[in-house]
């Protein structure tokens, strides 16, 4: 019984708090991304050429982002199920835009016009064990040239 | 996070193009890399463990990747300089997990000279 109370508490946590902290970080995500606009980015590059171009940095972002026990809970029943998990997809979103974001950021503090060849990547941090934290580690990195 | 390989003293270019913009690859000085192999100490982990009931973003782990990342990088740096290199064209980053608690991150790249 006691430990019913507990979970329940818990997911009632993670649902609350795990909520309002994802429709925050969407927000702040729509007005960074608003304010950003002017950057061109590209996943080409390796072989295009940019005469317009005199000077070239490499630029990273990166972001751990960790599941909230409601969705960590509900995708695991979901696993048993089948089929789209839904409240992975909107982490993994946010992850990747959030990595996004900050390496056009920093590319944009240098100067660049735009950003070429970009590469998006994710790797899991808690190994393969199922237990302990989720979180996952995204990062993109491009060149920045102006 | 920008990569700086300019922290340790250095001017060398880095792209993940297959050139350097405005300038000319004069030699070819062969494959390059660095690595590092970091763990999270205990109380981070605690508070990860935490912070994964409320979800969002774990910035202690984002800070302990990123540095790690950095050494990577200047260790691929300080190779290409011993090569007498002065820019890494093709950069890659690979990033592996080995147990729950520790991380590898990996920068490969192809040294050149450029003018």
């Amino acid at each position: 019984m006691d430990g019913l109370i507990i979970l329940a508490v818990l997911l009632g946590i993670g649902y609350f708090f795990g909520t309002r902290v994802e429709k925050q970080h969407f927000r702040s995500l729509q007005q960074r991304e608003q304010a950003i606009q002017g950057l061109m980015l590209s996943t080409a590059g390796a072989k295009v050429l940019l005469p317009q171009a005199h000077q070239a940095q490499l630029f990273v972002g990166s972001v751990v982002v960790s599941s909230d026990f409601f969705k960590t809970f509900i995708a695991g029943i979901m696993n048993l199920l089948g089929g789209r998990i839904t409240v992975y997809e909107s982490l993994l979103e946010r992850g990747r835009r959030e990595a996004l974001l900050r390496m056009e950021e920093s590319a944009q503090a240098w100067g660049a016009d735009q950003v070429v060849n970009i590469r998006i990547q994710a790797a899991e941090l808690s190994g393969n064990s199922g237990k302990g934290v989720v979180a996952l580690e995204v990062m993109a990195y491009g060149t920045g040239v102006r | 996070m920008t990569v700086q390989p300019r922290s340790i003293g250095s001017n060398i270019i880095l792209t993940n193009i297959e050139t350097v913009p405005g300038k000319a690859i004069t030699q070819q000085l062969g494959l390059v890399q660095g690595s590092s192999v970091r763990a999270k100490h205990l109380g981070r982990d605690i508070a990860a463990g935490l912070k994964n009931i409320v979800g969002g973003e774990l910035k202690g782990y984002t800070e302990l990747l990123q540095e790690a990342r950095q050494e990577a990088t200047n260790r691929m740096v300080q190779e290409a300089q011993q090569r007498g290199a002065n820019a890494i064209v093709n950069v890659r980053f690979a990033t592996s997990s080995l147990t729950q608690g520790a991380a590898e991150l990996f920068a490969y790249g192809t040294a050149v000279r450029v003018e």
